[in-house]
């Protein structure tokens, strides 16, 4: 059925469908109108044999629904930014007890300064922590998704987190299609816990692992992610083979026939790239792009025999790995490992600004001449950087940098592109 | 389990023998069918308080529940010493998360245990006083006030047990923790400090709220029968000697445990939605001195110059007895 909706009521929609039995809410923003709007269905007894928890913190968050997940109930929350951090220990556990929990990032950046507007800084900050992590380029996406991390997470006893931007998909309205029940139904059995705290037959969960064992256990959950690398294309065959529409899997490839620059993305920007492509192969360029839809576990052979074309890859990332660069772009590189290929890194959307087509052509244009830097910031005002590096050179007491620059550049909002 | 209302007692102990007792008065532990459900082999130390504390509470919560129990477990000492891997002493359904989450973990189990139309299985979360008054208590106070359906076990032996020591927010004043060392003008852990989390869980109006001692495992036993016959969130908070952290004999723990209530410095209560409903008399008062001199913690209290310091520690005594009301009418002055 399609319908106009606001990607967080998608989102909600389809984690109605999959009949949920523990929701636990913490507000945050801009994950927070899906949890709304899962409250609502559950208060009004549209959604039937779920219990709907207002948690005090997002610790309590996860931590609730790892109670939730090991007593045998499918489990959900949602989370964004700080949130994800605030509750990152949490994160570690429920994957390291092998809880299938799914919780969905409204992926947004992370302060100091603070700053509520979309990056990858949260789900990046959290990568390794051993959820399985997929990356929505669309709200139809974003809803199908959640119906095939269901059945990923309980399939493989892993939890899965579904990023999509927040805003930029969060709240934004669309058309989307939503399935019917009888539908997901079909696609998602009820869960069939591997493991669960029953009286019937008890079993201690949580135990302490010394040097003895640990690294096995370890390596059990690295066997684990690998396995997914199978499962995550099978379950998107299942859910295209039912539903009738393309969602999900490892990466995303479009218009890759020939391409010798192939750029990468994750997420919602991936529309805007496509679009840039589309005028720059019109102009007989041979370019294309790869979106990453699964980021963890990290698809090296995929990537590796997608990319057996290319000459140069340029990586887009929504986050900074301070002193580093991209994060994203590590993988890359270990995927393409032995391979001459150019590999170009470009910071951009960080904290919200606008990722426009005219900034993506440019440097897409400069990695096609090889003319572009490894590492560079799209957008970045140099200016604004260069004054207040000499301000805070004149003086000891400069004061705190955020400030310092908002002062610089005058008006609120007249940079937000 | 019907409490008994004939006083009975044997001399030094406040328990009286089971054989005098009818059957369905008999303690938990007494009884053939207890599930000793924090089996032996674990690897406490001897004269733990808490694995004496977590034996009877647990068993006496599995007998009030038809042996239909779940527990949480906060990082700590009872989860390190029950289950080294691959081993585990626990005879029950049992799963530790964090240090601080016990409460919340066990939330989400009587939630998913509702929606699966599991509601005669019940929930027990249990940490040391760092996990509950500490690094837990946002969790605690959580579970508290959305009323949900866990009965939360506190094991106090005030301190950081089983990193080494240190002083957590149920320290008392002038205790010498590896935090709060036994040096300078204010030896130990300084006075105004601390919270009392009984009188901060009866804040929340919730059901029940009890203090209780390894001195009186009757007493425990009844007050977990008790929780276990309510619905909502419930609290007792365990007084547990620690041999290892208190310096003192590991023979001398239940009597210990009995000095600190007759001292008036560990007042036994309970509280319905908030408000006192009953409290335990001391029988035989002595000074908080009798208390704190088997203890190594508190060795610098003993020392000339320490007068002062131990005063006000004997104040606090004096301040729970009138505040609890802990005297029986006959015997106040």
């Amino acid at each position: 059925m399609l319908e106009q909706m606001e990607g967080s009521q998608a989102v909600a929609t389809a984690i109605a469908l999959a009949r949920p039995q523990v929701i636990c809410a913490y507000p945050i923003t801009p994950q927070t109108h899906i949890v709304e709007g899962l409250g609502e269905m559950v208060k009004s007894g549209e959604l039937k044999g779920c219990e709907f928890i207002n948690v005090e913190s997002e610790f309590a968050a996860l931590s609730v629904a790892i109670g939730a997940s090991a007593a045998g109930a499918r489990t959900y929350t949602a989370t964004s930014s700080q949130g994800l951090l605030f509750m990152a220990e949490a994160v570690y556990n429920a994957a390291g007890l092998e809880l299938p929990i799914v919780m969905t990032i409204g992926n947004r950046a992370i302060g100091a300064p603070i700053n509520i507007w979309n990056d990858h800084s949260d789900s990046m900050a959290l990568r390794d922590a051993g959820w399985i992590q997929l990356f929505a380029d669309t709200n139809q996406e974003a809803l199908d998704l959640h119906i095939q991390a269901f059945r990923l997470a309980e399939d493989l006893s892993c939890p899965v987190m579904v990023c999509m931007d927040g805003f930029i998909l969060t709240h934004a309205y669309e058309r989307v299609d939503l399935p019917a029940q009888a539908e997901v139904d079909a696609f998602l059995p009820p869960y069939e816990p591997r493991q669960v705290l029953d009286p019937a037959q008890p079993v201690t969960i949580g135990a302490m692992v010394g040097p003895d064992a640990f690294t096995e256990v370890r390596y059990l959950a690295h066997h684990r992610q690998l396995s997914a690398l199978e499962k995550i294309p099978e379950v998107a065959a299942a859910f295209k083979a039912r539903f009738g529409r393309a969602s999900g899997g490892l990466l995303r490839g479009y218009r890759m026939e020939g391409a010798e620059t192939v750029v990468i993305a994750l997420g919602s920007v991936n529309g805007t790239v496509q679009d840039v492509i589309d005028e720059m192969r019109a102009d007989g360029m041979a370019i294309g792009s790869l979106a990453i839809g699964t980021f963890r576990p990290f698809p090296l052979a995929a990537l590796r025999a997608a990319l057996a074309g290319a000459k140069r890859v340029l990586v887009l990332e929504k986050c900074l790995a301070a002193g580093v660069g991209g994060i994203v772009t590590d993988d890359v590189r270990r995927a393409l490992a032995g391979e001459q290929v150019r590999i170009n890194t470009v910071i951009g959307g960080l904290g919200g600004r606008a990722i426009t087509r005219e900034s993506l052509r440019r440097v897409f244009a400069d990695a096609c001449a090889a003319r572009l830097e490894r590492l560079s910031f799209l957008d970045l005002d140099t200016g604004v950087v260069e004054r207040e590096l000499a301000r805070e050179r004149a003086a000891r007491r400069s004061g705190p940098t955020a400030e310092a620059v908002l002062r610089q550049l005058g008006a609120p909002g007249s940079r937000l592109g | 389990m019907i409490q008994q209302t004939i006083k009975f007692y044997q001399t030094g102990t406040f328990t009286v023998g089971n054989r005098l007792l009818d059957e369905s008065q008999r303690s938990v532990q007494a009884n053939m069918e207890r599930t000793n459900s924090l089996n032996s082999g674990h690897r406490a130390c001897q004269g733990c308080g808490e694995a004496l504390g977590a034996r009877y509470a647990i068993d006496a919560a599995m007998r009030a529940t038809g042996n239909r129990l779940i527990a949480v477990n906060a990082t700590g000492c009872l989860e390190v010493f029950s289950t080294p891997y691959p081993e585990s002493s626990w005879q029950i359904p049992w799963i530790h998360s964090l240090f601080g989450n016990a409460a919340a973990v066990a939330s989400g189990i009587a939630a998913a245990l509702r929606m699966r139309g599991q509601d005669d299985v019940r929930v027990i979360a249990q940490g040391g006083d760092g996990g509950t008054t500490d690094i837990g208590f946002g969790c605690l106070s959580g579970m508290f006030e959305r009323n949900d359906d866990v009965l939360y076990l506190c094991y106090d032996n005030e301190a950081y047990m089983n990193t080494g020591v240190q002083r957590s927010s149920a320290t008392p004043p002038t205790a010498r923790t590896a935090t709060t060392m036994a040096v300078g003008d204010e030896p130990g852990n300084p006075f105004g400090t601390g919270k009392n989390v009984p009188l901060i869980a009866m804040a929340h109006h919730i059901p029940y709220v009890a203090t209780a001692t390894v001195a009186n495992l009757r007493d425990l036993e009844a007050k977990v029968t008790k929780a276990m016959a309510l619905r909502g969130a419930r609290y007792i908070h365990i007084h547990v000697p620690c041999p290892l952290g208190w310096g003192s004999d590991p023979a001398l723990t239940i009597r210990i445990a009995r000095l600190a209530v007759e001292s008036g410095l560990f007042p036994l209560f309970e509280a319905a939605h908030g408000e006192l409903t009953s409290r335990t008399f001391i029988r035989r008062r002595v000074p908080a001195a009798e208390y704190l001199r088997l203890q190594k913690r508190f060795a610098h209290l003993f020392t000339a110059g320490a007068e002062a310091q131990l005063a006000r520690v004997q104040a606090i005594a004096d301040r729970n007895i009138e505040r609890f009301g802990l005297l029986a009418p006959e015997s106040a002055s």
